[in-house]
């Protein structure tokens, strides 16, 4: 039991500064792939780990009227509560660290947690701009939870529908690749919902056109506009892990599928096979959900990130699970 | 229960500025929010005062001349263009019919740069960055242009009182064809990817709104009347150098857009209309360029002493890119002139911010103060320094005993 715990403790810390390196690649890609897009150079790969270590080194500036434990806490919080949602998504292949602690269930509330630091960190920081910036942020989140819970009560619905027990799981979802249980029907139903999902990450992770908590132009960084240093390093560390869970997110429940099991290779490079196949998935995910949008499209008003989740969106996953029933019904049938 | 929901009716104050990453030159606002809706606003230039008409009152006016191309950090041409004006029917100066088409020339080349590097601005006040990148590597064509016509990108020190310094040679006329050529070929896409994208439609439509009766009621001027359906433009009312040849209309936003709603989406069609019409004045102007001397007394020593001799006063009215810019200059047989007062075309706008803002969300308080274009360093003509550096305020007899005082001490200077 307790070598059991040890190994649990070993890979949660390895899992965790994996999670951070996979963030600044992937914060480092967008940024390069973004400019590539608007037809500048960009900056080298390792610039966001150029960022980080320099925000390190500055000083952390505390509000004189902030509220300074909740001011200092929020980013510890915001990046403790991403880091622990990666220790139940399945991450570069392997089975995830906390397999059978947690299920879909957890993992949704978990992706609240760094939003709600935020908020709370922008409240606490006495700054008009931080408090608009925050009001907007729990606008947004409860704007985007309702489709995000479409998405993953559609796709847990289809595979109890089927039969295959502990529905919410990780490790049904990962055995179960959604796409072979439905029909044609149910196929543009599940595409549907990819969609969805696509759509609600730059929302999570307030990315444009949904960065209306941020929106440097109008806000000045809103929710961030007191943080410095250590504070903003941790925070910018959050905004990267919360891309890796996302991406890990939508590959877990779209894209289960391993180049180990397709590809016949010799044991011990079945898991480097599995790594850069999850690393070019999650890049891909990352390329069309937070840089691709980014690139084409202006910032949303908050009313209209509101209408943009709460109507379109929402009756948008509603169709696709409709579609996913409707298929599942008529092949029982 | 109560007592929150009056507390909450309280608005709130949100300051933006004097330096804040909306504003490209340092303003005050001062709204009053409340949730996410503008209730009231308030605001408060003179950031940027710099003395410059201070400075011009000790020097010869071409010396001025050269001043006057750094009032305004990108209309190189607009304010030497007035100035020379001005100077120049004070003098009653005659400005060779060559160096006129080349001045037009560069006036327009300016106006769609101008153009351009708004565009960029308000895609970025959007929070659009991949327009900003396009309209400003666009821009950059416009700019090679300018440097290669005068030698400079910015601050092109090209006017002169009674003509240009340089001329255009015969190499430089293909150049600028193809330049024509190139903004040519980019305006259907610029109206694309700007009119047709539905975010800037969302956040631009209906947006903003300055009225007819506002526009002329705060004597709206430039691209930010005509969005309203003021026909105003200086070079067609009041032509100056080549456009009494040339065919000038004022740009309004046209029928197929459903006719002038005064909106920032209107804003951004009349400029980038006004792009094409400024295209087709550099060709008319091209076409027609005629032959001559540049200047109307080359011999710098003989120009001075006209300038010193010179008694009387004018105004020089020049269509810049952001609307009308005007220069008042009075001369009284000395070196350098006993007022010169600048009216930069901004001035004239930045009334029309307080109806347009009103009612708005704060998002979109980026984008309407940036729709009218604003040039606060051109604006800024006064700054209070007394009773400790406080600004205050300035109440409307407090300013008319002041004017009055200063046209005494003119009058008196004659």
């Amino acid at each position: 039991m307790p070598l059991d715990l040890l190994g649990t403790v070993a890979g949660a810390v390895l899992v965790g500064i994996f999670g951070i390196f996979v963030a600044l690649f992937l914060l480092g890609v967008d940024r390069i792939v973004t400019a590539r897009m608007q037809a500048r150079i960009g900056p080298p790969l390792s610039q966001p780990l150029t960022d980080i270590r320099k925000l390190f080194s500055k000083e952390n500036v505390v509000p004189a009227n902030s509220i300074p434990w909740l001011f200092n806490m929020a980013p510890v919080v915001a990046l403790a509560s991403a880091l622990t949602i990666l220790l139940y998504i399945p991450v570069g292949g392997f089975e995830p660290v906390l397999s059978g602690g947690g299920d879909l269930i957890l993992v949704m509330y978990l992706l609240t947690l760094p939003a709600l630091a935020l908020v709370a960190g922008g409240f606490s920081s006495g700054s008009p701009y931080a408090t608009v910036g925050a009001q907007r942020e729990m606008v947004t989140m409860i704007a985007y939870e309702f489709p995000l819970a479409v998405v993953i009560i559609a796709i847990a619905w289809k595979l109890a529908a089927s039969g295959i027990p502990l529905p919410f799981t990780m490790m049904s979802v990962q055995a179960n690749p959604v796409w072979g249980l439905v029909g044609p029907l149910g196929i543009i139903g599940v595409l549907i919902l990819f969609f969805v999902l696509l759509i609600v990450t730059p929302a999570e992770l307030s990315r444009i056109p949904f960065d209306t908590p941020e929106a440097e132009t109008e806000l000045a960084g809103g929710i961030l506009v007191e943080y410095s240093g250590k504070n903003l390093a941790l925070f910018t560390l959050t905004q990267g892990v919360k891309t890796v869970v996302m991406a890990s997110l939508v590959v877990a429940l779209f894209i289960p599928y391993r180049l180990s099991a397709m590809l016949p290779a010799p044991a011990i490079l079945q898991p480097v096979l599995d790594l850069l196949f999850y690393l070019v998935l999650v890049v891909l995910v990352a390329f069309v959900a937070v840089s691709l949008i980014r690139v084409s499209m202006a910032r949303f008003r908050i009313n209209q990130v509101v209408s943009v989740y709460w109507m379109y969106l929402s009756l948008i996953g509603i169709a696709g699970l409709l579609l996913v029933m409707a298929d599942h019904f008529l092949r029982v049938v | 229960m109560n007592g929150d929901t009056t507390k909450k009716s309280i608005p709130y104050t949100v300051p933006i500025g004097p330096v804040h990453p909306a504003l490209k030159e340092p303003v005050m606002f001062t709204f009053q929010m409340e949730g996410e809706v503008v209730k009231s606003v308030d605001f408060a230039p003179g950031n940027t005062h710099r003395g410059i008409e201070w400075m011009g009152m000790r020097r010869n006016p071409v010396q001025i001349v050269h001043l006057t191309d750094r009032i305004c950090g990108i209309c190189g041409i607009v304010h030497s263009l007035s100035f020379a004006r001005a100077v120049e029917q004070i003098t009653e100066i005659e400005v060779p019919p060559r160096a006129d088409y080349i001045r037009t020339i560069l006036h327009e080349l300016e106006r769609i740069q101008s153009h351009l590097l708004w565009a960029g601005v308000a895609a970025h006040e959007l929070g659009f960055d991949s327009l900003l990148f396009l309209a400003w590597r666009v821009r950059e064509q416009s700019m090679d242009l300018i440097e290669n016509l005068t030698g400079n990108r910015v601050n092109y020190g090209i006017v002169q009182i009674g003509g240009v310094r340089r001329d255009i040679s015969n190499d430089q006329i293909p150049l600028i064809k193809q330049g024509l050529a190139y903004y040519r070929g980019l305006l259907d896409q610029m109206k694309t990817v700007f009119l047709d994208d539905s975010t800037i439609r969302m956040r631009c439509r209906g947006h903003g709104l300055l009225s007819y009766r506002d526009a002329q009621l705060l004597c709206a001027i430039g691209p930010t009347a005509r969005a309203s359906g003021v026909a105003m433009d200086v070079r067609h009312d009041y032509p100056y150098c080549a456009y009494g040849d040339l065919d000038v209309h004022p740009v309004l936003p046209p029928q197929e857009f459903g006719g002038p709603h005064g909106d920032v989406y209107d804003r951004i069609i009349v400029r980038l209309l006004e792009i094409a019409q400024s295209i087709n004045i550099i060709q008319q102007c091209l076409d027609n360029l005629p032959a001559g001397e540049i200047l109307w007394e080359k011999k710098l020593p003989k120009l001075l002493l006209t300038l010193k001799k010179a008694q009387g006063e004018a105004i020089g009215r020049v269509e810049a890119p952001r609307g009308e810019c005007m220069h008042y200059v009075r001369m009284d047989g000395n070196d350098a002139p006993v007022t010169w007062k600048v009216k930069a075309s901004s001035y004239s706008n930045l009334m029309s911010w307080i109806p347009m803002l009103k009612g708005e969300q704060l998002a979109d308080v980026p984008i309407i103060v940036a729709s009218i274009d604003p040039c606060m360093s051109c604006t800024d003509r006064v700054s209070v320094i007394r009773d400790g550096g406080s600004p205050g305020y300035l109440t409307k007899e407090e300013l008319t005993r002041l004017s009055i005082e200063k046209t005494r001490r003119i009058e008196k200077c004659h």
